[in-house]
């Protein structure tokens, strides 16, 4: 069966640590970073990179549009 | 496979709309705003019509509309988005028009613009963000607060015999001889989003063709005024504001018949 | 020469609307000038120019779609009488602020309030010194016969656009309900998207093409800085036309020794009053301003250096005679007689209160 991998990139800078994208997440990928970003904002990071599947789900609730996502079939 | 190798152009699957400016948006963490201004742009984008759409963004926390879709837009005074958008719609009649207003601006102090331009069946597309506060201003009470919520002008909760009833305002509209859709939407989980993108195509499709007023309700969120983080806005959103604003379509047809009224006797 | 026709005041800036090219009229009801959007509806424009006509739910409404259409770059009209300019102030005032084109007739009744359905000049105030918010102006011009209701279509239209300013034809309800002769203007074609861009510039939200940045038409600016940029920007403008577009018109001021001050209806009273006063021996003379913004303070200062006294007749309480007594100066005596209510003064009660006012008679 082939499986899916993916992977997204969190612009640090535009993400304003709403959150949203963490819980949107159906593979616990995503998580807010401890450290801010030159606004203040707890920037969301892949803490587990390893179970992304590339669904989008993540890029697709972000209001300031700061993710982008790929996705490899294997 | 290393992270390295997934990303990359080939494999990409998800990225930001062109017709998004590089603007940092205006809105607190996790607006709805952002999400539905993304919806448009990828929309707009989608059905290839940025060279003749026109915005409207009137007063209220979208009033900055403008600095983040790449398309003409008219900043309009708080509720006259209608009448602005029916001045350029019938002038333009090749043009697609669309305004961007909240609950405040459209169900209160422009409610006589908007029953009027869709009773006309003004040729546009009306997107209403309600999120039944007033954001910009601060929390206060708006036409479409629910009885008992919480905000700057009714600290103690709306109460009916202060402050009357909330507004149903997509109801009423629905009611219009001049609209064609009417909607009811939301965009707080990725499956609603993408409902939502499938609307707003469907409604600029509408005035592509024509086909008089479209009109697509969001029910939005707003956790600043709210005082909530934004994943329990998106719950208390859930579990307030749906039972009363039920998402769904309220009118999927045509403008009204003008031969279904009954003619003048003489 | 073009078509001579006997008309009303408010119908023919009606057909005026309809012979400059206009693409839009956009209004409600008010007496005394519903005469206006009638002619129009009667008239079916769209059929033969494409123009739009539209009765709105309000004025507000009115004026708003006066703004998107403006702002889309086309050349749209408007008409209202005075509380349906007052709740137009909004979007006037919008207007103003985002630099868009358009000219808005007021067929002045009396006031305040609901007031009178008779004719007045109680608007000079709110017309020339804004009537919104914000430091504004708008260019103001006050025809004195049915021939100027149809002359000042266009000519509002080319200030307008050379300006980004809204236009005013401040008129009262004596001259947009009195039948006149009047030549009609020859047709002008409307314009299409490129020659609106090739002619006034590419600001207008007409669909952004490859080749622009897109359009934005908005009057709000956050940064004050730049906020206070933008009104230098809009002063200087207002100061741009105090130098070029000034209009007034002189009667028998070569030899007068009193002047009098009047525009709009109160002006043709005047004229009539210059003979009264002459067969009496006083040499008097008149003064009619056409543009009340820019207001022709050059041409009164000049006159306060021959005559003894000015009198300012209004059908108001005193406002223009303000600006009368700015630019004339504190040398010689400026005096107001006026009518309100909607009464209509006439030349013999003019010349009687000259005598009482500044001959001392």
């Amino acid at each position: 069966m082939a499986k899916v991998i993916g992977a997204v990139v969190v612009d640090n800078e535009e993400c304003k640590g709403c959150g949203l994208c963490v819980v949107a997440c159906p593979q616990d990928v995503l998580a807010q970073n401890k450290q801010v970003n030159s606004r203040g904002y707890h920037y969301s990071f892949m803490k587990n990179p390893e179970a992304c599947i590339g669904c989008s789900n993540c890029a697709t609730v972000c209001p300031d549009t700061c993710i982008t996502v790929y996705r490899v079939k294997i | 496979m290393e992270l390295k190798d997934i990303i990359n152009p080939n494999n990409l699957v998800y990225e930001k709309p062109k017709l998004l400016t590089e603007n940092t948006m205006h809105y607190c963490p996790g607006c709805s705003h952002g999400v539905v201004h993304k919806l448009l742009a990828e929309v707009i984008e989608d059905l290839d019509i940025q060279d003749k759409t026109i915005g409207v963004s009137p007063v209220g926390c979208a009033v900055f509309a403008y600095n983040y879709i790449e398309i003409d837009w008219q900043e309009a005074a708080h509720g006259r988005a209608p009448a602005v958008a029916t001045g350029i719609a019938r002038t333009n009649p090749d043009k697609v028009v669309f305004t961007y207003q909240g609950d405040g601006d459209l169900a209160s102090i422009g409610a006589a613009e908007i029953l009027h331009a869709c009773n006309r069946g003004e040729n546009m597309v009306v997107i209403f963000v309600n999120n039944g506060i007033y954001g910009m201003t601060g929390g206060q009470m708006a036409p479409t607060t629910l009885i008992g919520q919480v905000t700057a002008t009714t600290p103690n909760g709306r109460d009916v015999g202060r402050n009357g009833y909330p507004l149903k305002i997509t109801e009423l509209i629905a009611q219009l001889p001049g609209t064609s859709y009417v909607t009811r939407q939301s965009v707080h989980t990725p499956a609603t989003i993408r409902k939502c993108k499938k609307a707003l195509a469907k409604a600029f499709q509408a005035a592509i063709d024509k086909k008089g007023t479209s009109f697509v309700e969001v029910v939005s969120t707003c956790n600043m005024n709210w005082k909530m983080t934004p994943v329990k806005a998106n719950e208390w959103m859930v579990d307030n504001m749906f039972p009363f604003y039920q998402p769904g379509d309220l009118k999927d047809s045509s403008k009204t018949d003008p031969e279904s009224y009954t003619p003048l006797k003489n | 020469m073009g078509e001579l026709r006997l008309m009303k005041g408010n119908e023919v800036i009606a057909e005026a609307a309809i012979r400059c090219g206009c693409d839009a009229y956009f209004g409600y009801p008010i007496t005394p000038q519903s005469e206006v959007m009638e002619t129009l509806m009667d008239r079916e424009p769209w059929d033969e120019t494409g123009m739009v006509v539209l009765q709105a739910e309000s004025e507000i409404a009115s004026i708003h779609m006066i703004y998107g259409a403006a702002a889309s770059g086309k050349k749209v009209i408007t008409s209202s009488s005075s509380p349906g300019i007052s709740l137009m102030a909004e979007g006037i005032s919008y207007i103003a602020g985002a630099e868009l084109p358009c000219v808005i007739v007021n067929v002045q009744r009396g006031g305040p309030g609901l007031g009178t359905i008779q004719p007045s000049q109680a608007d000079y105030f709110q017309s020339t010194k804004g009537g919104g918010h914000g430091d504004y102006r708008l260019i103001v011009l006050a025809p004195s016969s049915v021939q100027e209701m149809n002359d000042f279509v266009e000519l509002g239209f080319q200030l307008a656009f050379k300006y980004r300013n809204p236009a005013m034809i401040l008129t009262d309800g004596v001259i947009g309900q009195m039948m006149e002769k009047v030549v009609l203007a020859e047709y002008i074609p409307r314009l299409t998207d490129e020659e609106i861009n090739e002619k006034y510039g590419s600001w207008a939200t007409n669909g952004r093409k490859a080749n622009r940045q897109r359009n934005i038409i908005t009057s709000l600016e956050m940064d004050s800085g730049r906020m206070e940029k933008n009104n230098i920007r809009l002063q200087e403008k207002y100061t741009k036309m105090e130098e070029e577009e000034v209009l007034f018109e002189e009667f028998s001021c070569e030899d007068a020794d009193y002047l009098l001050v009047a525009f709009g209806s109160s002006s043709r009273i005047c004229q009539k009053a210059v003979d009264l006063a002459r067969e009496k021996g006083i040499k008097v003379g008149l003064l009619r301003p056409i543009t009340l913004f820019p207001f022709p303070k050059k041409p009164i200062a000049a006159l306060a250096k021959q005559v003894k006294g000015m009198l300012v007749v209004e059908m108001n309480a005193g406002q223009m005679v303000e600006d009368v007594q700015l630019a004339a100066g504190c040398a010689i005596p400026v005096k107001h007689f006026g009518r309100m209510g909607g009464i209509i003064p006439s030349p013999g009660e003019v010349v009687e209160a000259l005598e009482q006012k500044l001959i001392g008679g």
